[in-house]
């Protein structure tokens, strides 16, 4: 056992209302300037959708993440090491800026500038990239709310491996936000991909680096990330992304993205992990094991064996201690209720998901079932407007059981502090359908509800 | 989050054999860990680690601010400044706890918020003061020509060809820098001017939402008001104000903050998309779900609000309710007929006027519900209340052996003197029965008679289309006869109208919930809707059962989607009553949470004592500003609604013949509303007069309107002597974003390009008591001014335009209802180049006017002609709300009041910059609730200093921002806990009962501005508003009312179901009933929805087109127009103004997503692109709200000018009954009551354009 401390994230679906405060705060502090344009270390897709950069998530054309080979070795997607080697200078699997967007600006002075004329001034769309005048065919969030669903949404490459045809109607519309940072993986191929050692993982904490120092362009990590969250600065000719904000976390302080968080869903803490077991865990044969193998991977805290080791391996006690009170930790290992994104690209994402809940009913059947009621409670779930094969496809390698398991725990939350909530008499029953016990439910709930400043973070 | 220390380096895992060797190369060149497996580098990071980006993140100093955006947000920032420049915004997090057991509401902001700090630097900023050229120029030769500025400005702005040459150049570039000194010359010799010419309610301001930054909405109007100018509402002119509010609880807008939807266990977002417009706010929302709250969303897309229901109900835009009444029809039969629960009936009783008794009177061969049975007319058995001196306004109920009562807490308890300690809700040992079948004992009787309601969801026949509403129900009502009088009770009459039938009463009742035949069933409003019946009984079955489970705590949080129809009135008035019924009113997490346009301006006493200069002049010129828009950009012209085509077909004939227009008119004659410009004269030249006569001057006004020499000004909105001159406008983008109508106010009331395309009424549709002249005028105004700090369509129309400080360079303060606390601005840097705060643009304009002053004007009086306000007196001008046909001219009961003030103008700066003695003298009054601030005025002298000499010599200073930030808070009892104390010992003389409890604990908490700098500071309960934050509990509205039984501000002291005023009647409204929207085909000949005929609009030849219905919802990327232009919110959208449309509409039209189309209908046209989504449903098309044309905007193949902006295809529709005044609760006070500035009603035809675009 090799204990290694990770700074890790989850994230509330459930809770996200899609503002992208996240996104303009980390734009603003992080990527506000030249050559970075383009650039969002966090950013926020509407789910059905393409993401950003466009259908990022077809490995089959962008080449990210590992593969595990006939051999159960696991090798980087996009061809190997060795392969990257010898295109280093001409990367075929290399994102375009069209993919993301053509940042623009607008020539605002012309505003008080005009001389007298005909017409009122405008200020008209410029290139960021030419300069010259250009007509805006894409953006950050091009598809936010469904916004052009008829033209776009066909292409999503998680609806795409969905056995149910989605239609898109308004009947059976649905949609939910995905909020995305780097994932800070336990595995990292960007870094497995960079072939001047530049990208790094810090020893303390875990948080994916690029030396700008050493960094020498190659954007082999851009093609080697599956979640497309290393971005080329077109100006410095660098690599750069999503920090977790070290210069804040190193003082005390969230990352911006999560402090900032008007949803209130980002949880901030630290998880142990052996060190010696993630590649195992990680070269799993059957994709839906990867899960279960991923947590399997996360230490116990509070295991007594564990903080023994963590103390031989140099991890200082308060650190320990921190593990122990970690949030991300309670929700991805003590409650089961937090997945990762995309397991199935095997480099043991640290950024978790709770999958979102609501709503339970259509709009169209006169017959609602009622969220809260224990009565009808799991029927309602097989119902979800969010299919849980869609959910599936992004967060359990498209196994819909896990998914499931979390809707239901949450649902069972809902019924059980309804009945504290409004003082009637309780249904030991309803948490133990979850497998959980009226004080572990009454604990997720402080923690998912309650969330204060000090319990997020 | 772990503590911070470096660890230890370490390795882990595997790949290709064959490149372990080139990167065991690799890794020597590295002074990091490789991992065993090679799969990872390790690297110690620490702090010698990536310098860039811990340089990035450094900075000298935060700066506590917030965004004084018209958002009800009022969110603490922190302001990053590096290198004296501000880098960027992160939220506050610092607000103190609502309790261990609830979120809290950290981190308030929403990416617009975040983003603000784009516009400190971005090329949009307005850095000087810019003047438009050709004004300037002839400004400056006039000037040169005489010497003087004001004769400068008066050549001209007389001079038609100068005048015309600068108005038609509006909008079309040409303005020039200027000098602060001469910018300001100009504005205050055109001020000077027109108050000498014209009179000083020919000056007009605007600026909205106080609570967004009250000084520097208080400097503005302080100026404006001390001027004699016309402050214009907004919240009604944003048609935020629900009408519903005042008629029903008597108060404009009361509602629980957002932390109180934690309390719900059952909430429907109903029009209201709370992720976007409630952004900081929907956190609660999303938690309280976990709690096992019941969210339901009545949305006709697929809104983001949607993803955190668990239902979603889709009516058809605009007949929310119809769904709502059919969900009243559920709860009174299941909760209140077939079983009686008892808290319902209780707090029906108690809280409600449904017991009060309503007299019926004889229509035909059935009977219509008339008036409130009051003491007066019951007589002797009132006993003593008949001969009160208010008997008439004193309303009565039954008790249970069938004696009538006259409760305590009616209007006619509220200000006689004589009857002190009775405006209480007790009602002792009577229990009022709800229905007269209740009555007990010798009095039993089963009388019942039929009665005739109107209904409106009909067609009107051919032939008849002006002639109203469309049907009529006859149903039965059990009565008793008291006197001469037959009377029910409104519970009997809210049953009959709701169609809850009972057993042996006359008349036609539904035979089911599946009867769709008779109106207020579920499956009548599915043919209304669409929703299905099933649902709407179910869910209406839900909210009862959950308040009843909860006891009141079902929510129904109502947004803007609900109420900017024109008959929102009707659609808010069946939420409330969905409310009331179910005793939810005045519970926390219970009751209605009315959030649109609405920020609680919670120190409102002290900011009104600034803002209106009500320290040195009383009254202040107050104006509805939908009328004033109305009226000024000559929207009658082209309007000619019928009244009587919005009457009830039960209706007695009073708008026979007559349209909206003449009522407006008839309002302000009436001192209903006020009306600015009042007469067609200089109203200083009116005392002027009066004084030379040796008579009182309001007898002047009464002799001259009597012999016809003198008129109102409405009703010649278009002779040069009315037209209002002068209008400052700042913290607001009237043309951008409010101005309903917006093509006509080019046209119009600035003289410029315009895109209207409606003509002119004709003859049979004109206003009769108007007066019509041919050629209607172009560019009425003279001067319009604007500060800002950053370029919209309204600095792009104006003459002058002032660059303004932005939220991150001046002192303030902020408050909203959706949190309890007070927070405040500050610099984060000083006013970058020219700029100027409001509060010294302010100060500027002043001075220099007093300059101008000096010799123009002097000091004159001035005649206000004040309408009859609510929370006074003059609610009693109209006993039973009967309308008498006689006019009279008594000011204060039959026409306004006329109140001679003094106006020296040669001292108005001075006065401005300090605290007039009125103030410590006459005391400050806020809904009936006066306050002695005498102990506060001493002390602000000494905290602010005093003013060493002059006209104001010894009062205390207020030439800083930062001294008007102390004056208010030490003004306001939310901030002063012994003015709390005080308020409340004062209305428990009037109720006889306890409340000064709510605040006695905090009689010694003064919130300092120093406290608010340092952190938000929670706010004391105080009699300015109806709810209690005592003990740390959440705030929600009317809490007080139900708790310590103090009676709401109405005719009965209760919730109101039931309306008398004759005009209530006359539009079918004395009880909650379903108006569908609005049908503009019948009523102006537009496209009716759906239909693809061929428009003959220019440039659609051989364009397939569609008519759709044309909403505005509020936009995710923007605060109203504000960040929409911001490069960030432009970046996370579509980059510049969209439409959203539904697949099948594009289909109709030939358009795919992100092509261009054009939107035009009579009003004008706007250019977007389409955004083309399944989440919208067909026939419906929203462009989101406040699309200013700044950004991306080409040009319209419609018009051939520059592509409209939302409001182009919008203009006014005003509403009869919102123009009801001088009765009860229906009486006019500032942004309470007024004609709502409605939108939704529009249709438009849109196709797709040439994909070629020129700008």
């Amino acid at each position: 056992m090799k204990v290694m401390a990770q700074m890790a994230m989850v994230m509330n679906l459930d809770k996200c209302i899609g503002c992208h405060t996240c996104s303009v705060t980390c734009k603003q502090a992080w990527t506000n300037r030249e050559g970075v344009e383009y650039v969002w270390f966090n950013n926020v897709e509407t789910r059905p959708g393409q993401g950003y950069p466009r259908t990022y998530e077809d490995q089959d054309r962008w080449g990210g993440g590992w593969v595990r080979n006939k051999r159960g070795r696991l090798r980087l997607r996009s061809g190997g090491r060795f392969t990257k080697l010898s295109h280093i200078f001409a990367n075929p699997r290399l994102p375009e800026v069209s993919d993301y967007y053509e940042p623009w600006t607008y020539d605002y002075d012309v505003l008080l500038s005009a001389p007298q004329g005909e017409h009122t001034p405008v200020a008209r769309p410029k290139s960021l990239i030419t300069g010259e005048d250009t007509k805006i065919t894409w953006s950050a969030n091009w598809d936010d709310d469904l916004g052009g669903s008829a033209a776009t949404m066909a292409k999503d490459p998680v609806l795409a491996q969905m056995s149910d045809r989605v239609k898109a109607e308004l009947e059976s519309a649905f949609m939910f936000y995905l909020p995305r940072i780097c994932e800070h993986c336990l595995n990292p191929s960007c870094v497995a991909s960079c072939p001047s050692g530049a990208m790094y993982k810090r020893a303390e904490d875990g948080i994916v680096l690029v030396d700008q120092d050493a960094c020498r362009g190659w954007r082999m990590c851009v093609s080697g990330c599956p979640y497309k969250k290393v971005y080329f600065n077109h100006v410095t000719g660098k690599a750069e992304k999503c920090t977790m904000c070290y210069p804040r976390l190193e003082v005390g302080l969230p990352t911006v993205c999560s402090e900032t968080c008007v949803g209130r869903l980002r949880y901030l803490g630290l998880v142990l992990y052996d060190a010696d077991r993630v590649l195992e865990a990680a070269s799993v044969e059957d994709p839906a094991e990867l899960l279960a193998a991923q947590r399997s991977v996360l230490l116990d805290p509070d295991d007594p064996e564990v903080v023994e080791a963590a103390q031989r391996d140099g991890i200082p006690l308060d650190w320990v201690l921190a593990a122990q009170r970690s949030p991300v930790w309670a929700l991805i290992s003590k409650f089961e209720v937090a997945l990762p994104l995309h397991p199935e690209y095997r480099t043991m994402p640290m950024v978790w998901y709770v999958p979102p809940l609501s709503p339970v009913v259509d709009v169209v059947s006169g017959s609602g079932n009622d969220g809260e009621d224990a009565r009808t409670l799991f029927a309602a779930i097989d119902r979800l407007r969010i299919p849980v094969e869609y959910l599936a496809g992004l967060f359990t390698a498209g196994d819909t059981r896990p998914v499931t398991a979390v809707l239901r725990r949450l649902a069972a939350m809902r019924a059980h502090m309804r009945n504290v909530n409004l003082g009637t008499e309780q249904d030991p029953r309803i948490a133990g359908s979850v497998g959980m016990t009226a004080d572990e439910v009454e604990a997720m709930y402080r923690l998912l509800a309650i969330a204060k400043y000090e319990d997020r973070y | 989050m772990p503590p911070r220390q470096p660890g230890p380096a370490s390795p882990a895992g595997t790949d290709h054999p064959a490149v372990d060797a080139l990167l065991r190369i690799g890794s020597r060149l590295r002074p990091g860990t490789v991992s065993p497996d090679l799969r990872s580098l390790f690297l110690e990071g620490g702090r010698k680690g990536d310098a860039f980006y811990r340089d990035r993140w450094s900075h000298d100093k935060v700066v506590r601010s917030t965004h004084g955006v018209n958002c009800t947000g009022s969110c603490s920032w922190q302001v990053y400044v590096k290198d004296g420049i501000i880098t960027w915004e992160t939220q506050q997090t610092d607000y103190p706890s609502v309790g261990p057991d609830s979120p809290e509401y950290e981190p308030r902001g929403c990416p617009r918020g975040a983003s603000f700090s784009w516009y400190t630097y971005s090329p949009t900023r307005v850095r000087y003061p810019y003047v438009r050229g050709v004004l300037l120029r002839a400004y400056r030769e006039a000037k040169a020509r005489t010497g003087d500025p004001v004769a400068a400005w008066a050549q001209v702005t007389s001079d038609p060809e100068t005048a015309r040459a600068y108005k038609s150049a509006r909008g079309k570039g040409g303005l020039v820098r200027a000098t602060w000194a001469e910018a300001s010359e100009i504005v205050a010799a055109a001020h000077v001017h027109t108050i000498k010419e014209y009179g000083p309610d020919r000056v007009a301001g605007f600026s909205p939402i106080p609570a967004m930054s009250m000084v520097s909405h208080g400097s503005g109007a302080r100026f404006v008001s001390m001027l004699g100018g016309t402050m214009l509402s907004f919240y009604d002119w944003y048609a935020d104000l629900p009408v519903a509010s005042p008629q029903v609880f008597g108060d404009q807008t009361d509602v629980p903050e957002s932390a109180d939807w934690w309390n719900a266990s059952y909430l429907v977002m109903w029009g209201s998309n709370v992720p976007v417009t409630r952004t900081p706010d929907a956190h609660f929302l999303a938690e309280a779900r976990y709690r096992g709250q019941k969210v339901v969303a009545v949305s006709p897309d697929y809104a983001a609000n949607t993803k955190l229901a668990d239902e979603w109900l889709a009516p058809h835009p605009g007949t929310d309710g119809a769904l709502a009444f059919a969900m009243g029809h559920v709860v009174l039969r299941e909760f209140l007929v077939e079983r009686r629960t008892e808290r319902f009936a209780d707090y029906l009783r108690k809280f409600t006027d449904a017991s009060h008794l309503i007299t019926l009177k004889q229509r035909g061969d059935a009977w219509v519900p008339d008036k409130f049975l009051t003491a007066d007319v019951l007589g002797a058995a009132a006993g003593d209340d008949a001969q009160a001196r208010d008997a008439a306004f004193m309303t009565v109920v039954l008790d249970a052996d069938g004696t009538p009562h006259v409760p305590n807490g009616s209007l006619g308890r509220r200000f006689d003197p004589a009857q002190e300690g009775r405006w209480n809700l007790d009602l002792g040992d009577v229990e009022p029965v709800l229905s007269i079948r209740d009555v007990r004992g010798a009095a039993a009787g089963e009388d019942a008679v039929a009665v005739d309601l109107p209904r409106f969801d009909l067609a009107p026949e051919a032939g008849a289309e002006h002639q109203g509403g469309a049907g009529v129900v006859r149903r039965g009502v059990p009565v008793t006869r008291l006197g001469d009088q037959v009377v029910t009770t409104v519970f009997d009459l809210l049953l009959a109208q709701y169609g809850v039938g009972r057993d042996g009463l006359p008349g036609t009742w539904p035979t089911g919930y599946d009867d769709a035949s008779s109106p207020g069933t579920p499956a009548w409003q599915e043919e209304i809707t669409s929703v299905p019946a099933e649902a709407a009984a179910r869910i209406g079955r839900e909210i009862a059962q959950n308040a009843e489970d909860s006891g009141g705590r079902s929510m129904i949080l109502m947004g803007a989607g609900t109420n900017h129809w024109f008959h929102s009135d009707t659609i808010y008035r069946t939420f409330l009553a969905l409310m009331s019924m179910t005793g939810c009113q005045g519970v926390n997490g219970g009751g209605w949470a009315h959030y649109v346009g609405q920020e609680k301006c919670r120190p409102v006493t002290g900011w009104a004592q600034y803002a209106f200069g009500l320290d040195w002049v009383r009254p202040p010129r107050q104006m509805i500003g939908t009328a004033f828009w109305y009226l000024a950009t000559d929207q009658w012209r082209y309007d000619g609604l019928p009244a009587d085509a919005l009457a009830s077909p039960l209706a007695e004939g009073r708008f026979a013949g007559r349209t909206t227009a003449d009522c407006l008119v008839e309002s302000a004659q009436r001192g209903w509303m006020p009306s600015y410009p009042t007469f067609d004269r200089n109203p200083l030249d009116l005392v002027a007069e009066a004084r030379e006569k040796g008579v009182d001057p309001a007898q002047h006004v009464v002799d001259e309107l009597d012999a016809g020499r003198l008129r109102y000004a409405c009703e010649d909105p278009d002779d040069p002597a009315n037209f209002p001159r002068v209008l400052t406008v700042w913290r607001a983008n009237l043309l951008g974003s409010s101005g309903k109508g917006n093509e006509y106010f080019l046209r119009h009331l600035l003289g410029t390009d315009s895109a209207v395309r409606a003509p002119e009424s004709e003859p049979d549709r004109r206003p009769q008591s108007m007066t019509w002249r041919d050629e209607a005028p172009r560019g009425k105004l003279d001067l319009l001014v604007t500060s800002d700090f950053r370029m919209t369509s309204t600095t792009l129309f104006s003459d002058v335009v002032l660059p303004a400080a932005t939220w991150y360079e001046k002192h303030d303060l902020s408050t909203t209802d959706m949190h309890p606390f007070v927070h405040s601005f500050n610099p984060a840097i000083a006013p970058p180049w020219q700029t100027r705060t409001d509060f010294d643009i302010f100060h500027t304009l002043a001075r220099a006017f007093q300059d101008l002053a000096v010799d123009h004007l002097g000091t004159r009086e001035d005649l206000v002609a004040v309408p009859l306000l609510h929370d006074t007196p003059d609610e009693l001008a109209t006993p039973h709300g009967a309308v008498p046909e006689a006019m009279g001219r008594v000011p204060g009961v039959s026409m306004p009041k006329l109140v001679v003030v003094e106006r020296d103008y040669a001292t108005l700066a001075d006065r401005w910059a300090a605290l007039g003695p009125l103030t410590a003298k006459v005391g400050m009054v806020t809904k009936g609730v006066a306050f002695s601030p005498d102990v506060e005025v001493a002390e602000l002298g000494r905290v602010n200093g005093t003013v060493r000499d002059g006209v104001a010599a010894g009062q205390p200073r207020l030439d800083d921002a930062k001294h008007v930030c102390e004056t208010i808070l030490a003004l306001s009892g939310t901030t002063n806990g012994r003015l709390a104390v005080q308020g409340f010992e004062r209305v428990e003389k009037r109720t006889g009962t306890e409340l000064a409890s709510l605040a006695r604990d905090h009689e010694g908490k003064r919130i300092t501005f120093p406290d608010v700098q340092a952190r938000p500071v929670p706010v004391v309960t105080s009699p300015e508003w109806s709810g209690s934050e005592h003990g740390g509990r959440r705030y929600s509205a009317f809490t007080i009312n139900v708790e310590h039984l103090k009676p709401w501000h109405t005719l009965t002291g209760r919730q109101h179901f039931f309306l008398d005023h004759d005009w209530m009647s006359e539009l079918g409204e004395n009880l909650p009933v379903y108006r569908p929207p609005l049908d503009l085909h019948r009523l102006f000949g537009d496209a009716r929805p759906g239909s693809t005929d061929a428009s003959g609009a220019p440039g659609s030849e051989g364009h397939a087109e569609v008519a759709v219905r044309y909403l505005t919802p509020h936009s995710k990327w923007s605060i109203h127009s504000e960040y929409q232009d911001n490069l960030h919110m432009l970046t996370l959208s579509r980059g510049g103004p969209t439409i959203w449309m539904s697949p099948q509409d594009a289909a109709t039209i030939g358009v795919t997503d992100n092509e261009w189309v054009e939107a035009y209908n009579r009003n004008g046209v706007v250019v977007a692109r389409a955004v083309v989504s399944h989440r919208m449903p067909a026939g419906t098309v929203f462009m989101y709200h406040a699309k200013d044309r700044t950004v991306d905007v080409p040009r319209s193949e419609t018009s051939g000018l520059r592509g409209g902006i939302h409001n182009s295809l919008t203009r006014v529709l005003l509403k009869p009954s919102h123009l009801v005044g001088g009765y009860a609760q229906l009486s006019f006070a500032f942004n309470y009551l007024g004609p709502t500035g409605n939108q939704r009603d529009e249709v438009t035809t849109i196709r797709r354009r040439s994909q070629e675009v020129t700008y």
